[in-house]
């Protein structure tokens, strides 16, 4: 036999391998890195905004002063003292928590993974946002777990929508795992969970026997007034509260923890244990020293301020020039969610914007059954305010031409979409390394 | 086994569609040659480069930028303007082979088989109607259609159409990647690509072994071209002698007839009567890991690296 497929390992693969294939639009976002391209499609932090010089002198004193425990194994859940900053962390967000009950985690993303491993086995329902952070959908995915979205307004999670969610669950004989929710400035719709609809859902959740997965990345990035305390603040009880120090310093130590329950604190140590056996002890030694002895409550607001300029810059550039679009509008965080005309379909329309030097996520990539095809996610944390709204600029003359060529052929409005995605989730969006 | 002291740059990365492809080729040709025992470095085609070129100028230049700049011409011009030898063809037989309903007319002109076509800027369709445009090359060629970007690579923006209704949402796909669609009569059959090198100093072109294409969803499309395990590559292909031989003197006489040189691949189909088509041409072909030229390469006993090294061995002969 002559053939070859190139890969001899062909029937060894798990399933959830399945889907895992090389990506059209993967390819097209290795363009958006090169510096011609304005990307609106990263989730990149400013992290030039930082006092670099003192932090780079932190870090040196962590190797010369304190290299033999910095550079060391540690114990599985995270240092003591990283915990009890952790705790002060969450206190400003009015969240009491014991450092007994925190474990921490490589980043949000192995947080999301611990709660997959200890709570979903193939074929279990997951409730989450729609659309919602395609890393999370990566993960339910890889746990063989089916998601079923929950639609959102402008104020955030619809509580009725996600009554039906958990009653259409229980018509099937089953009952959904977990809410995974990200209720503040969330990634990618940029809403916030209102106040009194925090309470609803809270209440829904517990009547049905529901756990939520709080995931809070950006709880501290608000830039209109405080956001409404997390979910965590007002439960103590079947709620998983996730954060990070991605976007509050910055995602090159990757830090991060979970807030559990005190039953399930010693199971996550064991699973944490298994996987990575103990977070860096670097990484945890310099977001220790950052938070002791720099000042990062400044640094927050210069952070907040930072990216309030840039918010505005780009919805001031959509309001402009952007035609026949709808956007949200963020009152924090790193996005902003937008919907094209009737007909256009993000995903189609990004090699045009990968031609005009402009890039942007298609919607598709925050959910899993492929729907968003008519959403884009557009990031304005990186970008100055000058190449955000030059960046809309090119965005529009693609929408305009996209428009006019549809115009010409008929299609549009009522269009089925482009076929749906194969693959994962991911296979929609871009590499964590996209600024 | 290169010339010892030859230093070569690879350009990979660029701006096309096929950035991703191109730094994969680039980084695959890159080992190659190292493993010939050739200086070779890996740059990118950025406003550095030229600079670069003139303070410190390679021997030879490997082109493995995939999309408009490695394939349309340009970049051999600029290269020409430069003194800067490279591998391939020359700027004018790349601007030929680039865009496909060019090279289609070439290779009709030579009495080369290849599927009837039309070739339409979208502003065409809107002058004279879209319906009344799409009817009459439905009507003309016939279903199934190929759509496709007159300009571009790795079946990107290509489409399949068995139905009329479907023609207005695939030109629209098409015309994403591109402002001029190529709509081909659609000819069942085995996907055929054949590697021509020549890399010898005398003997002329050599037609490598014929890879035969057979996507496991039937459709090559990104994905099944770019992850390994979607596709059986059958090489040689499972062709009858005649056919194998016809095969191979067609691609060669597209070679010739484009004024391809150094390497080449050349994609065609073989119909149920064993009868080949060309479809069209690639002056600087894939060279990733799920490539068709390294595979065809390999399948002739071969070193992939030690082509390379002879190829870049001739260019920095020639004078530019």
């Amino acid at each position: 036999m002559t053939g070859t497929t190139l890969d001899d390992y062909t029937d060894r693969y798990a399933q959830r391998v399945a889907g895992m294939t090389a990506s059209e639009i993967r390819a097209l976002f290795a363009v958006a890195s090169r510096p011609e391209v304005v990307s609106l499609a990263g989730g990149a932090p400013y992290v030039s905004a930082l006092p670099l010089d003192a932090v780079g002198e932190m870090l040196a004193r962590l190797g010369t002063e304190n290299g033999a425990t910095t550079l060391q194994y540690g114990i599985g859940q995270g240092t003591l003292e990283l915990r009890e900053r952790i705790c002060e962390v969450m206190a400003l967000s009015g969240i009491t928590g014991s450092p007994d009950d925190v474990v921490v985690t490589v980043g949000g993303q192995q947080a999301l993974d611990l709660i997959a491993r200890l709570f979903l086995d193939p074929g279990d329902v997951v409730l989450a946002e729609g659309p919602t952070y395609v890393g999370a959908l990566g993960v339910f995915q890889a746990a063989q777990a089916r998601v079923i979205h929950v639609p959102m307004d402008a104020d955030g999670l619809v509580p009725e929508a996600l009554e039906e969610a958990i009653a259409a669950v229980a018509r099937e004989g089953r009952r959904a795992k977990f809410l995974y929710t990200i209720p503040t400035y969330q990634n990618p719709a940029g809403v916030t969970l209102t106040e009194e609809r925090r309470e609803r859902v809270l209440d829904i959740c517990e009547r049905a026997g529901l756990l939520v997965v709080e995931d809070d990345p950006y709880g501290q990035l608000g830039f209109d007034g405080e956001a409404p305390l997390p979910l965590r603040a007002r439960r103590r009880n079947g709620v998983f509260y996730l954060s990070t120090f991605s976007k509050t310093f910055a995602p090159g130590f990757r830090v991060g923890w979970i807030l559990a329950p005190h039953a399930v604190r010693d199971k996550l140590v064991i699973a944490t244990e298994a996987q990575i056996l103990c977070p860096s002890a670097f990484a945890q030694a310099a977001v220790t020293a950052y938070l002791s002895t720099m000042p990062w409550r400044e640094q927050l607001k210069v952070y907040r301020e930072i990216y309030r300029e840039r918010r505005d810059a780009l919805l001031d550039g959509l309001t402009d020039l952007m035609p026949g679009t709808t956007w949200t509008r963020p009152g924090g965080g790193l996005f902003v969610w937008a919907t094209l005309p009737a007909g256009l379909h993000s995903k189609a329309m990004m090699p045009r914007a990968i031609a005009a030097r402009v890039a942007y996520v298609p919607g598709t990539g925050f959910y899993a059954d492929g729907s968003g095809s008519q959403n884009m996610r557009l990031n304005f944390s990186f970008s100055t305010p000058e190449r955000l709204r030059e960046g809309v600029r090119r965005l529009a003359g693609v929408v305009e031409q996209e428009l006019a060529l549809h115009a010409i052929f008929g299609t549009g409005a009522g269009l089925a979409p482009p076929s749906r995605r194969r693959g994962h989730a991911g296979a929609d969006a871009p590499g964590p390394d996209l600024a | 086994m290169g010339t010892p002291e030859a230093r070569v740059l690879v350009l990979a990365g660029g701006l096309s569609y096929e950035r991703d492809v191109s730094l994969r080729s680039g980084r695959r040709v890159l080992d190659a040659l190292r493993s010939a025992g050739v200086e070779a470095e890996l740059r990118d085609a950025d406003a550095s480069l030229l600079p670069s070129l003139s303070v410190d100028p390679p021997d030879a230049v490997i082109i493995a930028l995939h999309g408009a700049t490695g394939e349309d011409g340009s970049l051999r011009g600029v290269l020409d303007l430069c003194g800067v030898p490279y591998v391939g063809c020359d700027a004018r037989a790349a601007r030929l082979a680039w865009d496909k309903p060019s090279a289609k007319a070439v290779l009709r002109e030579a009495g080369i088989r290849t599927p009837d076509w039309v070739a339409l800027p979208h502003d065409r369709f809107s002058e004279l109607g879209a319906v009344a445009v799409l009817d009459r090359i439905a009507e003309r060629l016939g279903l199934p259609l190929m759509v496709k970007p007159a300009q571009g690579g790795s079946g990107l923006g290509a489409a399949v159409v068995r139905d009329a209704s479907a023609l207005p949402a695939a030109m629209v796909g098409c015309f994403a990647y591109d402002s001029t669609a190529l709509v081909e009569r659609y000819i069942p059959g085995s996907d055929i690509a054949v590697s021509i090198v020549d890399d010898r100093s005398t003997g002329g072109p050599v037609v490598l072994p014929a890879v035969e294409i057979v996507p496991r969803n039937g459709v090559y499309d990104y994905a099944a071209r770019y992850t390994a395990g979607l596709t059986t590559w059958h090489v040689p292909a499972r062709l009858e002698p005649d056919v194998a031989a016809s095969v191979s003197d067609l691609a060669l006489a597209a070679y010739h007839a484009l004024g391809l040189r150094d390497l080449s691949r050349v994609d065609l189909i073989v119909d149920e009567s064993g009868t080949a088509h060309v479809l069209g041409v690639n002056v600087s072909p894939g060279m990733t890991e799920t490539s068709l030229l390294p595979m065809a390469v390999q399948a002739a006993g071969l070193d992939f690296g030690e082509v390379l090294a002879r190829l870049v061995e001739r260019a920095a002969g020639r004078v530019s």
